[in-house]
């Protein structure tokens, strides 16, 4: 497991280096001249030169990218532009508060998805069966942030069972009660679009192996139900199922950074939002940065736990 | 129905699904039909197809179908609730038909979800093509960059991308579209590799047939289909992606109306006008919703593997 890891590790170097220049290109996209943005539309145009000469902004690209990347790898993402705060300080915080939300989730459309799954699959083509999957592919095609503000017109403004927005009740004594009273809507909307698709999935595996030949000879054997089940169906079921979860983690990311907007919740996403609004590209730069490692690493884990199920993969 | 070999939201094709079309060149006629009846048989599929058609032609005809424009604001009838003498869907805080623009809205919508989708189809499926035509370095070098891209988050990318330029549609079209390219890349340049070593494409070889006419004629025909299929699975979730972006303000800028920035003028009255929100964002998910129906449809017709349930 340990080679296997170190060689995940190890391929997956370049793909980083390619995703840190990626980030500092972003900033070329921007409209407009750097200097000028930092110093606002009046500074005159000696200002600008001299700025421009101390960013080393008048220098080849290739020689700002990696003097950029060295400040990087020592955590210097340089100084928000709009609040003058360190930006590795402004996102370390924020990041913490984006793996919460996106654990949650992920637990959230793991339960939901392989329940769902497997119990319309042991009763498919039921009544149960069809309204469950009609209800998950509804909630899969929603756009999350209209789900979560429908969620908050139901369970927040007409029956007042959870706040409507933030992270902890400043009123109150805040605690982990406070958390996850806040976290509830916020991780149910995130959660519910990779959760149909988690269903949708083990729901299709689970048939298919139950229609499987070894599933047949067990079921003659008499084998009891519950038996069959552990023995023969799930574990068989799993692996094709795990590596779907792992590829839900994209859409999973991507839909938080949405849902924190809605919810005003102080992560990574409602970071980017305001840093886009005010034009703050450093920022938007160690954001998108972060939040791209962290899936990258994310990534490497779903690789390990699948080689952990299934000794083949290892070898690759 | 049936285990989708290839899910939007699945990020990445996987391999085993990308032999869908015949790879014997061409379709004969009765199979062309087979498959036409065999979408028509599929319900869902077909009804998805019309309710599609019925919006595309009412957004387009919208000033026919509405008698208001979308800018117009009724300072008398604010946040007016449904079924309101005048304004059948109400109107929202400015007093705007709400009608009017959800028709004109959904021209932005309909086109940041089918236009990227279209480009990056095409942009992709020559990147694939060409990495799996040629391979060697070409190959090499098309798909270390496309796993760059792969390494983000879809939503992201396009949020960091549409985020760093000036805000509007083709900003919004733009970003789409980069962060797709690599997934139709990848698919096309797998078909690719089930195409090669058909005998068909040695035995254009052996007859002297240029690499540009063993590409054009027996390569594209082959990998063409499964991207098609693709792509109708993505214009989905690509209308749901763009609404996204425009909720968060980086497409069409006020008083310009589009579903998802609809959405987002909607919190401001969530508790007094509820309907100013709810109805865009419904309008996103039945057409997001259609969209997967019609490629699902597109799949099992031309998937010979597929058995109805």
């Amino acid at each position: 497991m340990g080679a296997f890891l170190a060689k995940r590790f190890l391929g997956v170097l370049p793909v980083i280096f390619g995703v840190s220049i990626v980030i500092f290109l972003l900033v070329q996209l921007a409209p407009g001249d750097t200097a000028t943005v930092l110093l606002g539309p009046q500074a005159t145009e000696a200002a600008k030169e001299e700025l421009r000469r101390a960013l080393g902004l008048d220098r080849p690209l290739a020689v700002q990218y990696f003097q950029w990347l060295g400040r990087v790898l020592t955590g210097d993402f340089g100084t928000s532009i709009a609040t003058q705060i360190p930006v590795l300080d402004l996102v370390l915080p924020r990041f913490v508060n984006t793996l919460i939300l996106t654990a949650a989730s992920l637990l959230l459309a793991i339960v939901l998805g392989y329940g769902i799954g497997f119990f319309t699959a042991l009763r498919a083509n039921s009544l149960f069966d069809r309204i469950a999957t009609s209800c998950m592919l509804m909630a899969g095609s929603a756009p999350p942030f209209w789900l979560g503000l429908v969620l908050v017109l139901v369970f927040a403004i007409d029956l007042g069972w959870f706040p409507v927005s933030g992270m902890e009740d400043f009123a109150g004594d805040g605690g982990t009660m406070d958390l996850l009273h806040h976290l509830v809507l916020p991780a149910v909307t995130t959660a519910l679009g990779p959760a149909a698709i988690i269903a949708r999935i083990v729901r299709s595996g689970i048939l298919d192996v139950l229609g499987r030949a070894h599933v047949r000879v067990a079921r003659s054997k008499g084998l009891q139900r519950r038996d069959l089940l552990r023995r023969h169906v799930i574990l068989n079921a799993l692996p094709p199922i795990v590596t779907i979860t792992g590829l839900q983690l994209g859409y999973l990311l991507g839909g938080a950074l949405l849902t924190e907007v809605v919810f005003a919740w102080p992560g990574l996403g409602s970071l980017l939002y305001d840093s886009i609004t005010a034009r703050d590209l450093p920022v938007l730069q160690a954001a998108t940065l972060l939040i791209a490692l962290a899936f990258v690493l994310a990534n490497i884990a779903v690789d390990a736990i699948n080689a952990m199920l299934d000794p083949r993969l290892r070898e690759i | 129905m049936t285990a989708p070999d290839l899910h939007p939201h699945t990020d990445r094709p996987r391999p085993a699904s990308v032999t869908p079309m015949s790879l014997q060149g061409g379709v004969p006629p009765a199979q062309r039909a087979w498959r036409l009846k065999s979408f028509a048989r599929d319900r869902a599929a077909l009804a998805a197809a019309i309710f599609l058609v019925v919006i595309a032609v009412a957004v387009v005809f919208a000033p026919v179908l509405s008698a208001y424009t979308p800018d117009e604001a009724d300072n008398l009838a604010r946040n007016a609730p449904m079924g309101t003498a005048g304004h059948l869907l109400g109107t929202d805080q400015q007093g705007r038909d709400m009608l009017a623009r959800l028709l004109y809205g959904g021209r932005v919508s309909l086109i940041v979800g089918v236009v990227p989708t279209i480009v990056a189809g095409l942009i992709g499926l020559l990147l694939g093509v060409l990495a799996g035509f040629f391979r060697g370095l070409a190959d090499q070098i098309i798909m270390r960059c496309l796993d760059v891209i792969f390494a983000f988050p879809m939503v992201l990318l396009a949020i960091a991308i549409a985020g760093a330029m000036r805000p509007g549609v083709l900003t919004e079209v733009i970003a789409i579209t980069v962060v797709l390219i690599p997934y139709f890349a990848r698919l096309a340049r797998t078909a690719t590799d089930g195409v090669m070593p058909m005998p068909f494409i040695e035995a254009a070889r052996a007859a002297g047939g240029s690499s540009f006419t063993i590409l054009t004629r027996y390569v594209l025909p082959n990998v063409f289909s499964p991207v098609v299929v693709y792509a109708t699975t993505l214009m989905g979730l690509m209308i749901v992606v763009g609404s996204g972006l425009s909720f968060l303000g980086l497409g069409v800028q006020p008083p310009t109306a589009d579903w998802g920035a609809m959405v987002a003028d909607g919190r401001v009255v969530l508790r007094k006008a509820p309907h100013v929100t709810v109805l865009p964002g419904l309008l996103i998910l039945v057409v997001s919703l259609a969209f997967n129906f019609i490629g699902d449809g597109i799949r099992d017709a031309l998937d010979p593997r597929t058995i109805r349930r």
